[in-house]
């Protein structure tokens, strides 16, 4: 068998899923859509004591809007969260999303939640969350904590979770009049992972940007807001040279390592071009 | 070991597993049932891609225990009675199969693809595809077949 012996536990209830945790704490691994855990268990990078199955906790795959967000419980599945009404009236920037992620089979399966409890710097769900300037709750015996997206992700498969919290569902606050967003990304084939990829979130007043939030993941340690690129696109409105010179600004911002497919000055150049590209529709998106 | 209870292609199977024990493993080994193929066993190939509770999984990626209680379809399961499904006939004349590795868990993708985007665009179809490595066939033949397929529906 692939994977190293585990006990297998698949709690009814959350009180119970968070017992599990509280009890066994770094010996313990959540399974949500296992898209990303189980190659790390059958490879065995991952070897823990215990597993603790949450697929079958009740309440947890809503997704509503309320006040200003759309909630998503933890156990959505990417596919129905990029095509559920709510998301696709009010988070248009999910929808651009989630296609990319993995492929038609994996995203039935994937989670929302464990996308983002996952923290991985080159996932889609995680840069859009950050450049929404969403936020995810976490639950552990001790309570519960609303923790900002920016303060959520720490580096590389790192996050804020403390061994006993689970992440019980995240908050996407939602588009209205006047805003407008993009996603781009490009991988060496469709459903690989990204060699680059940013989101770009626009609020516009009187044909002026009021908000603009440029966030970039895959060449970097975490998805990461520049603030360079949405300090120079504020107060003003976007052509072609002001996209390209926010393009420039986070290609300047970021600082890549060379990898097997690309170097550190091709992920630069990249991610200058996916920022312009992103501001641009962005921009028209807002109109 | 943990005693588990699956309908798959409609028989009830009762079995004992290990918890690590991978669905396509069990699929395959425990059961017997080797249409379904295994491939690169983390996901990108699509071989193992079978359907549970109505939805396509990629099998490598989920646990026997977790599929207790659940209704799996497999590509044993298409030919009721010994007759090709028409998707299953497009992909015979369109050739768009040779060795065949790939063709079950395209063909269990494709089943729930089309329950859901009954009049699907060429590039709907393609990137279905781009979750199926074929080396033989360089694709084509698959997207015309399945898009015969969404025709005849």
């Amino acid at each position: 068998m692939k994977p190293a012996p585990f006990r297998y536990e698949r709690p009814e209830t959350l009180e119970e899923a968070l017992g599990l945790l509280a009890e066994h704490g770094e010996e313990a691994k959540v399974l949500a859509g296992g898209q990303s855990l189980v190659p790390l268990l059958s490879m065995r990078f991952a070897r823990p004591a215990v597993l603790v199955d949450v697929n079958r906790l009740p309440g947890l795959d809503g997704i509503a809007a309320e006040n200003g967000h759309v909630r998503a419980g933890t156990l959505a599945r990417q596919s129905a969260f990029g095509e559920a009404p709510p998301v696709l009236e009010r988070v248009p920037l999910a929808t651009e999303a989630v296609p990319h992620i993995g492929h038609f089979a994996t995203r039935n399966r994937g989670t929302v939640g464990g996308s983002i409890a996952h923290a991985d710097a080159r996932a889609e769900l995680p840069l859009a969350l950050v450049a929404l300037g969403g936020s995810a709750v976490l639950a552990s015996r001790r309570g519960r904590r609303e923790v900002a997206a920016d303060d959520l992700f720490v580096t590389h498969f790192t996050s804020a979770l403390e061994p006993d919290e689970l992440l019980v569902e995240t908050l996407w606050p939602a588009a209205g009049p006047g805003w407008g967003c993009a996603f781009e990304e490009l991988a060496l084939r469709a459903g690989d992972y990204a060699l680059g990829m940013t989101a770009c979130v626009l609020h516009i007043e009187e044909a002026r940007i009021a908000v603009a939030r440029v966030a970039v993941g895959a060449v970097t340690d975490r998805p990461t807001v520049i603030p360079e690129a949405g300090e120079l696109l504020a107060g003003e409105a976007v052509d072609a040279t002001l996209a390209r010179e926010a393009g420039r600004a986070a290609a300047r911002a970021v600082d890549p390592v060379d990898s097997l497919h690309a170097s550190a000055a091709y992920q630069r150049h990249l991610t200058g071009l996916l920022v312009e590209r992103a501001v641009l529709r962005a921009w028209e998106a807002a109109l | 070991m943990i005693p588990i209870e699956i309908t798959v292609n409609g028989r009830r199977y009762r079995e004992t597993v290990p918890a690590r024990l991978l669905l396509s493993d069990f699929i395959r080994h425990t059961l017997g049932l080797t249409g379904t193929h295994v491939g690169c066993e983390h996901g990108v190939c699509g071989c193992c891609t079978i359907i549970l509770d109505g939805t396509s999984i990629r099998s490598c990626l989920f646990l026997a225990v977790q599929a207790d209680g659940s209704e799996l379809r497999t590509v044993e399961g298409l030919a009721g009675g010994g007759e090709l499904t028409a998707l299953q006939r497009a992909f015979r004349e369109r050739h768009a199969l040779q060795c065949g590795f790939c063709t079950p868990g395209i063909l269990m993708a494709a089943v729930d693809f089309l329950g859901r985007h009954p009049e699907p665009s060429r590039e709907q179809v393609v990137g279905l595809l781009s979750g199926h490595l074929c080396r033989c066939t360089g694709y084509e033949p698959i997207v015309e077949a399945i898009l015969d397929a969404a025709g005849e529906r």
